[in-house]
């Protein structure tokens, strides 16, 4: 007793030495520490950390970006910008707003709304504030936004970059951080008006970005309930169930099959029924085919959900879209927020490509795994802004997200392969000089040109050589070169040159802003 | 002793039975605690945290934004898009290329670049990678580019929000993400010309947003520094003086001056020499008379920046723009990057602003407190990259900031005020 006595006085005694000097007193209550004692504590050890010099020791400093993300160099931004304007003009050209929202949310804004994605949402530091977290997507922001300001009618587009800590390891050159395209109707309107729009948007944007040929799949969440149910699929069973038919476009039905059996204790009976149908694609025609069938029928969720994908496709027929859009009975997606229709857009000419690539926030409405070539994707979500609004008053939405990262990569393929360069800056005219002495012209002319709206580069030396001058013209790109010279400048002129063809003319000062408007119009 | 033996013993079964149970162990190294230990200390109590419900019991579902945050509504980023539309067709027309950086950087990255104001920084949690931080300002970022992809010229733009936890109850308004627009030229050049270049296109900018008149201060560290020595301010006050005289643009001269003497300990003739010259402001002619001035012109230090300045102007009126720049002794700045010129633009038209709508980013190049009406400010730092660069290789730059959020609110306000006068503006 003695002994262990004195031990104890030695633990005692170390204790109420220690540097963090609460510490004896927080250890007398630790089998009962609450939160906020917890949070002391951690603060008091972090500070401790940082007395020691924290982790500064450890490192050598490395030049790099965090794990996951890049820079965009002025080429990536160039292409990036074009994407932009094409797909901001298409959302324009339907009418909608934009806002935007912090890169951040409270903590308890995300928490429940991603499943099992919970784990990759990024934290910030508790540095004794409020509990934030990055945005995951644009939609539970939307959401939120909406029940905050009681909206409940908008047609909002969004772009906007998203955090996510997938693990590189698993998926080679997915990206951390990455841009997610968003547009949506949020409001109580006539049934499929609003999702017959997303898709002619879909539609429109896929043509005029030129990615080649592409489908639009289209799929409700009631009709595959529906079949689910009218198969024999136990009701537990249905989420599951539903993740593995998602499965079709990335695996056989074989495959499939088994592991609906074998994986996920499906009777083969069920299986065979739920084959059958998601085989099936087709029109208007398929929605019909389905209201007649015995079986599907008996499910008042499948009719719902086949009148109203026959209503959608009369509204596709009027919007000019049919050429492309499938009722595809195999589209699944991740379900948690759909309730009813859903479709996903892919690309019908690309090559293998790793299913890395394919993350880019195409449909991303929660969920992950998009099949390759996949570029756009969405659906309606009924339900979600109820879950913010205090009340649970409810605000109907459809929407799609356009997978923009990956319509960059192919964008920078493709300018990787032409021969056309692309251009980083827009500047029309390069002033320049052959012989010395003459910086005071340069830039006086340079500002006249500034001046008047137009685009010019002057190099910022006092005597730089004309061939130094006509080089960087060639590798930016620059079309035209106003060059002066003395004898120039005491004939009132400056020699006006086209710098792919080298041909040089006269052009008087006072009509050298008209006439280079006049050239550079005509591109 | 059987008494406290038998206190103790509790204590020791407590600590055995407590949930988190290597605490007996850490405890007994306490005082000698190394870094990792307190890593895992503190991950341990975390979990703990988590077990007992972490916050989530605490709080009631809050709707709304983070604290110094917010949404833009549709109205609003209509007028944020006209905005930006103004400024980056300015900087197209100066042949500028664009950037764009990740929202957080290594932590490391960020560490020692800001001084004081590195309290104010976002961390991201230690979720087991990286330690990272969000961005901070858009001038690191850009040095640690051009460091990483060895990039020696480029004349670059860059429109983003960055991140800092200031303390909203000391400055009313003062959001903690916010847009900063970045105009910077990097790379070798004959002197003052692409610094002139960046005096023009703020002049551009301020003049199309129409936000009415402005002028734009320019002065230089080297005069400053140079100043303070013929003065006989002692080099280790350089900095304190500085910052101190920086206040004018808020303070009386009286109130300066008092500063100087009374807190920062300047001797009384030290602080009236140097009232002499703050008070001074002028344009290339201003120059001139420095380079003459008896006591000024035995620093060699602030004769190479009032030649650098001289020519500075000369450009200035080569490009038309002198009828609003002015040369002003009083312009300080936070000057820890700025190796040369330095530079801020303020409107004159405006009545007291709250000092926090001044936050927006004007010359945020790692410093707070722009003076009220500040819309605009840089400089030329050319020491940065080099600090990122694995052997120390410097990269000259020069640029400037717009406060845009100012340029936000000024807007905002200005369609707010059309639409009471009853008519429809069909125009954001």
């Amino acid at each position: 007793m003695i002994n262990l006595g004195m031990a104890s006085l030695r633990l005692y005694a170390g204790l109420v030495g220690c540097r963090s000097g609460s510490c004896a007193r927080s250890l007398r209550t630790l089998s009962g520490m609450t939160v906020s004692q917890i949070d002391e504590e951690v603060a008091k050890l972090l500070e401790l950390k940082v007395q020691l010099g924290g982790d500064e020791g450890r490192h050598q400093f490395t030049l790099k970006t965090a794990k996951g993300t890049r820079d965009y160099n002025p080429k990536q931004m160039a292409i990036r910008e074009k994407v932009f304007n094409t797909i901001i003009s298409c959302f324009k050209r339907h009418g909608a707003e934009n806002i935007d929202t912090p890169v951040f949310e409270l903590k308890e804004t995300l928490t429940g709304k991603y499943g099992e994605d919970s784990k990759l949402i990024y934290d910030l530091k508790d540095q004794g504030g409020e509990l934030l977290s990055l945005r995951y997507d644009l939609t539970v922001p939307f959401a939120r936004y909406l029940a905050m300001n009681k909206v409940t009618n908008i047609k909002r587009y969004h772009i906007a970059k998203v955090y996510r800590r997938d693990n590189p390891a698993m998926t080679r050159g997915r990206y951390r951080e990455f841009y997610q395209c968003d547009f949506d109707i949020a409001g109580q309107y006539d049934p499929m008006i609003p999702d017959a729009e997303c898709l002619k948007i879909v539609h429109e944007i896929l043509s005029e970005l030129e990615l080649g040929d592409f489908r639009i799949k289209v799929n409700d969440r009631r009709i595959l309930d529906g079949m689910f149910a009218v198969c024999g699929v136990p009701d537990d069973k249905f989420r599951t169930i539903c993740s593995t038919v998602d499965k079709l476009d990335k695996m056989s039905w074989e495959d499939v099959r088994s592991e609906m059996v074998k994986e996920k204790g499906l009777s083969e009976e069920a299986a065979d029924q739920i084959g059958q149908y998601v085989s099936l694609q087709g029109g208007m025609d398929l929605a019909e085919r389905l209201l007649q069938d015995a079986k599907m029928s008996q499910s008042k969720q499948a009719c719902a959900g086949l009148t109203d994908m026959k209503q959608l496709f009369s509204y596709l027929q009027l919007f000019q879209v049919t050429d492309k859009v499938v009722f595809d009975l195999s589209l699944a997606r991740g379900l948690d927020y759909y309730t009813g229709v859903i479709y996903e857009a892919i690309l019908t000419q690309t090559g293998p490509v790793p299913v890395a690539a394919a993350q880019n926030g195409a449909g991303e409405k929660a969920e992950e795994g998009v099949s390759v070539g996949s570029v756009a994707g969405g659906g309606r979500y009924d339900g979600l802004v109820g879950m913010f609004d205090p009340k649970g008053r409810k605000v109907p939405c459809v929407g799609v997200s356009i997978g923009i990262e990956r319509v960059f990569s192919i964008m920078e393929q493709k300018a990787e392969a032409s021969a056309e360069k692309v251009r980083t800056t827009e500047t029309q005219v390069m002033v320049a000089s052959a012989q010395k002495n003459l910086l005071e012209e340069r830039l006086r002319l340079t500002a006249e040109l500034w001046n008047a709206g137009i685009k010019a580069e002057v190099m910022y030396k006092k005597n730089p050589k004309l061939l130094s001058q006509l080089q960087h013209c060639e590798d930016s790109g620059i079309p035209l070169v106003a060059i002066l010279g003395e004898q120039e400048l005491k004939d009132g002129v400056v020699k006006l040159r086209t710098v792919h063809s080298r041909e040089e003319i006269d052009v008087s000062r006072a009509k050298l802003v008209e006439e280079i408007k006049r050239r550079t119009s005509d591109v």
